[in-house]
């Protein structure tokens, strides 16, 4: 792997490492985020993801390996580091004895910013995160989307070069959904370099240029999403549903007519480059199937390939 | 590991200012609940109305710091000056920096910030001993007013009481950073109530049998009433003074070195 420029890479991770105990979190990964890119941690939970995001973060002490962030060393120059990112947690941290606007102002003089400063960024963030007819409530009165939108501006109160975002729309409704990935987009293209976890695909598909995907602790895949849908997926799948019991024995009748099948209790999935031509061939072959539907190949497909079917708790 | 704890623990940054942008944050969510802060102001004002002028006027005088009699209220405004000191700190050290650390996650959002443990150690046990400060000082103009104060030595006893409310501020958020669940803090009452009662505030150490005198002489109250009495009074100014006061900075050392390796350990997983 040849080393890019180092004032390019925000974050260089080698054999990156996080022990609870005997437990371990993040076992040996590599990463390299560079400056500029949206970059993701996929995974199911417990995979590792927001811990290696907290070692990032600068909260969380190395336990093994290399990790350089803005090309420093987290475990000297963390101050240094943390003033230089914005933070998103995952549980929403925002100070709840303060209004809205006075959470911005306070969080401004965490970085030692001026208050001159500071006022004149807030007025603009709760513009950006539309909050501005918010800005004297109390934070317990906001909705869960507000919040979250409220956690993004104050992560920007110090224009960090570096936004970490754990699992920034967890719990949210479409809409705020929608609204945050719009301001999330347009940081993108302000030149904010963007480090997320998710375990949505759609967030993914929708922010990520490029992502690895999570499990147990290790990085079991890395690209961009269309990349990882050709490596481990087939262009399209065709879900076709037959009665109930039959897709065991009726698996061995198409799996020629895709690159993989895989038995569901309520469908197959055919994996294949042509979705319309294997769906006319499993016609052709008079299976009579109860319904069938071709759809475009999802990072959902690959997750789900890579990371199993498993309920993980 | 041991490494990483080393270098961040170690610089105390009070020269680095960032801990009284904690002090700041704290002033801005008391402004709107002064009357809060107020309201810790009373208690120590009817103690001394009740207790000190009320009973005072049948018990007459009492021995004083140098042994020569005084009156009895003179004897219990001290006491209840370095007892304001306590309770300020107190009140803020341990159940709103418990809220803001368990449920509130505070500190972990200040963690995303060039803020660390330290400063955050710092930042809160300075805004508990400027809260303490804030009562002891009206609580000397208290005693002003009522003519209970025949020193000028007694100039010295704001600065003394900020030095008890320090300590009791780190000692407290050292505790603090200990306790798992609310009904822990039972054992903070357990350890305060007594010490206002018996640590010489009402009545002379001379009326314990011997033993108990010597678990008295213990207590962090004990000393902060020893520091503050004489100065308040004019009477057995001396030497032995500056001992109670270095018993107090080794106390604040102790506490904010204990908490902030505390919120090292719990914060940064």
């Amino acid at each position: 792997m040849t080393e890019p420029d180092p004032a390019e890479q925000l974050v260089h991770a080698r054999g990156l490492t996080k022990r609870f105990g005997d437990f371990t979190a993040v076992d040996g990964i590599d990463v390299d985020v560079r400056r500029g890119e949206a970059f993701g941690f996929l995974g199911p939970n417990g995979a590792g993801k927001s811990s290696t995001m907290r070692m990032i973060a600068c909260v969380s002490p190395v336990t093994d390996g290399t990790l350089r962030v803005l090309g420093r060393d987290p475990a000297t120059d963390g101050a240094w580091i943390r003033g230089r990112l914005g933070v998103v947690p995952q549980e929403d941290s925002l100070d709840l004895e303060l209004t809205v606007r006075e959470n911005l102002l306070v969080y401004g003089r965490y970085f030692g910013l001026p208050k001159p400063l500071i006022r004149e960024r807030a007025e603009e963030l709760l513009d950006f995160v539309q909050l501005t007819d918010k800005r004297d409530a109390k934070v317990d009165a906001l909705s869960g989307g507000m919040k979250r939108r409220l956690t993004i501006a104050r992560s920007l109160i110090n224009e960090p070069e570096v936004l970490l975002l754990d699992e920034p729309t967890t719990g949210l409704d479409p809409q705020a959904r929608h609204v945050l990935w719009d301001r999330l987009f347009r940081l993108k293209q302000q030149g904010v370099t963007l480090i997320l976890t998710t375990h949505y695909m759609d967030e993914a598909e929708q922010l990520c240029d490029r992502l690895v995907v999570m499990d147990k602790a290790h990085i079991v895949a890395e690209g961009s999403p269309a990349e990882l849908i050709g490596q481990w997926s087939a262009r399209e799948v065709v879900e076709v549903r037959f009665a109930p019991g039959d897709h065991e024995a009726m698996a061995g009748k198409v799996e020629d007519l895709g690159s993989r099948v895989e038995v569901l209790p309520d469908r197959l999935l055919l994996y294949t480059e042509d979705g319309d031509a294997a769906a006319a061939a499993v016609h052709e072959r008079g299976l009579h199937p109860v319904g069938l539907l071709v759809r475009r190949s999802t990072l959902e497909d690959v997750f789900l390939r890579l990371t199993g079917r498993t309920l993980v708790d | 590991m041991t490494v990483n704890l080393a270098t961040r623990t170690t610089p105390m940054p009070l020269a680095g200012g960032l801990a009284w942008r904690l002090v700041e944050r704290n002033l801005l969510v008391y402004r709107r609940i002064w009357l809060l802060i107020v309201s810790g102001f009373f208690e120590p004002v009817f103690y001394l109305l009740s207790l000190g002028v009320g009973i005072g006027a049948l018990v007459g005088t009492v021995a004083g710091p140098d042994g020569r009699a005084i009156e009895y209220t003179a004897f219990v405004a001290p006491a209840l000056l370095a007892a304001s000191a306590m309770n300020g700190a107190v009140y803020d050290s341990t159940m709103n920096v418990f809220f803001k650390l368990k449920y509130a996650k505070t500190y972990d959002a200040m963690l995303s910030t060039p803020l660390g443990p330290a400063d955050i150690a710092v930042g809160e046990i300075l805004w508990a001993q400027l809260r303490g400060t804030l009562y002891s000082a009206t609580f000397l103009l208290v005693m002003a007013a009522l003519g209970l104060i025949d020193s000028w030595w007694a100039l010295l006893a704001l600065p003394a009481t900020m030095l008890i409310g320090l300590a009791f501020a780190a000692v407290g958020m050292a505790a603090t950073s200990f306790m798992r669940g609310w009904q822990d803090f039972e054992f903070v009452q357990l350890a305060i109530l007594p010490m206002f009662l018996f640590s010489t505030t009402f009545f002379p150490l001379s009326v314990y049998p011997r033993p108990l005198q010597l678990v008295v002489q213990l207590t962090p109250l004990f000393h902060g009433i020893e520091l503050v009495r004489p100065l308040t009074t004019g009477a057995g100014i001396g030497i032995g003074l500056l001992g109670h006061a270095l018993y107090f900075v080794g106390l604040a050392a102790i506490g904010l070195a204990v908490t902030a390796r505390r919120l090292e350990k719990l914060l940064l997983k």
